[in-house]
């Protein structure tokens, strides 16, 4: 599917979506309340058909948490980039992806590892690379470690 | 009566930690199995014994310092990784790179694919037993280790690319001594497959074990040989081609059978084809400079950006978000590792303990390339 097919598509479904063309792939911001449905449809649609998540990932920004999805169909060979935007900082949640992807599992589990974003209905939430009992997640900017970070 | 037997009997699931110091896990990676008798019922990863928070400390890092960081993720693809970071650098800064850069790193780039290759297969015989595989892949795998050496000081962590180019030009004897090596792993390569590939036992502990469909293969994301075993069709250098992989003639490796030995042809093969892209590229390295002129101090304008590149496991990306600063605002490495790891559990439901140890060896996982 070419970029403006995929933008309509995109925008159909989700008639909020800030979308863009980014440096490589088309960019679409999602309430990340409508992003479990938006990727679902993604995948199974034979239009779209996006069959492999290659990335899984958070971003930190000063007033908004982002979940960012990218995606590539193996059949159509087109890519898009999906991010679920959640309005807050504090106990930030999101609906997970397991059901749709399953390497989204591993990946939600590290997310929420080191930012702490919530992925509701995941079958497994727990810390994957630190130990259960480690305080803070660490890939927040606003993460504090006197002691094994040095201060720039 | 019969009833009490048969409780008596009945088998009981129990746990048993395999790792973290297991020596068929590699490194530090700890397996907790459920088993009922010998059989795998559920394997359950723990990681991060050896997390560093890489991505958190590019935060703070130039982007000429995060290429030295991808060489300790998966050190047998350390080219591999630090090419990925100058592409996603060079496709941000939008430098092209000389012609003369792109084929050098092409070459360094499949010199590093063959001899992780090459360690994996001494390896993979090692933890079924045969320890002379060990000594035979080293012995291939010296060669390429010394050409490393003599181009830029290091043998494993090699630090040669940086962004806009390479540290330094190729040493004058480059070209010459890897000829020499690909003449010699041609005639040595078929005795790799009298020793494993043809082996009866190592067939009948391979052959069936660990099979992985290709729909669950794009579902868990498994990709590079493990994946390609399964027929998911997704060699980045095919693709999605970076440096000199559109100029030259190779296969992607596919095999449909998606099972241990299917995994462990499609790296056999792969070694064939990348002698054959060296080849291909070894008398036609451009003349020219060896670096793009860059600033000393790098800076990303505001926007982000995805590198995708092959290692010898898998699709390794890089994506970096930019605030237009000395650092990136936020950098993710998708190592191929993790996700390869996230299937081990499919995999090995059903299966024996020995053969979760081949499982493991044919995914080919490199610890610090998971945990990051």
């Amino acid at each position: 599917m070419e970029s403006e097919a995929l933008k309509e598509f995109v925008l159909l479904r989700v008639p909020e979506a800030e979308i863009s063309q980014g440096a490589q792939y088309v960019q679409a911001v999602v309430p990340s309340e409508k992003a479990h449905t938006l990727l679902s449809e993604l995948k199974s649609n034979p239009q779209t058909s996006f069959d492999y998540l290659f990335c899984l990932t958070g971003v930190d920004w000063p007033q908004h948490m982002e979940v960012v999805y990218h995606l590539k169909s193996t059949s159509l060979n087109h890519m898009v980039v999906i991010k679920a935007k959640i309005n807050t900082r504090e106990n930030p949640e999101t609906d997970t992806v397991c059901d749709i992807w399953r390497t989204a599992e591993f990946h939600e589990r590290e997310v929420f590892d080191l930012f702490g974003i919530t992925f509701r209905n995941h079958p497994d939430l727990r810390r994957l690379l630190l130990t259960d009992d480690w305080v803070g997640y660490p890939l927040r900017k606003d993460y504090v470690d006197n002691v094994n970070m040095i201060a720039y | 009566m019969d009833e009490v037997i048969a409780q008596a009997l009945e088998s009981q699931e129990y746990f048993i930690n395999m790792g973290p110091q297991h020596p068929s896990t590699h490194g530090v990676l700890r397996l907790v199995l459920s088993l009922d008798g010998e059989i795998i019922r559920k394997v359950e990863p723990h990681i991060g014994y050896i997390h560093r928070s890489i991505e958190k400390m590019c935060e703070h890092d130039s982007y000429q310092q995060i290429v030295h960081l991808t060489d300790r993720m998966d050190y047998l693809s350390c080219h591999i990784n630090n090419e990925a970071v100058c592409l996603a650098v060079e496709m941000g800064l939008q430098v092209e790179v000389p012609e003369r850069v792109k084929v050098i790193r092409t070459i360094i780039g499949e010199l590093t694919r063959l001899s992780s290759h090459q360690l994996w297969w001494g390896v993979m015989g090692m933890d079924l037993g045969a320890i002379t595989t060990f000594l035979y892949g080293f012995r291939d795998r010296e060669m390429i280790t010394d050409i490393f050496e003599e181009t830029c000081g290091a043998r494993l962590t090699m630090n040669y690319n940086v962004p806009g180019g390479l540290m330094f030009d190729i040493h004058p004897n480059f070209q010459k001594r890897t000829k020499e090596f690909v003449t010699h792993f041609r005639k040595k390569l078929p005795e790799y497959d009298d020793l494993l590939s043809n082996n009866v036992i190592f067939r009948e502990r391979t052959i069936g074990i660990g099979k992985l469909s290709k729909e669950d293969a794009i579902s868990y994301g498994v990709t590079g040989p493990t994946g390609r075993a399964s027929g998911f069709s997704c060699d980045v250098r095919k693709h999605h081609p970076y440096s000199a992989y559109d100029k030259v003639q190779f296969n992607e490796i596919l095999r449909t059978e998606g099972d241990c030995f299917a995994r462990y042809q499609c790296r056999i093969a792969e070694m064939w084809e990348s002698l054959s892209i060296i080849e291909q590229l070894i008398d036609n390295i451009p003349e020219g400079p060896f670096k793009a002129p860059t600033k000393a101090v790098i800076k990303l304008p505001k926007g982000e950006w995805y590198q995708k590149v092959e290692t010898a496991r898998g699709e390794f990306g890089v994506y970096i978000i930019s605030e237009g600063q000395k650092s990136p605002y936020r950098l993710k490495f998708r190592s191929p590792g993790f996700s390869n790891l996230s299937a081990l559990d499919h995999m090995a439901r059903g299966a024996k303990i020995a053969d979760l140890v081949a499982i493991m060896s044919t995914i080919d996982l490199v610890i610090p390339d998971i945990d990051r």
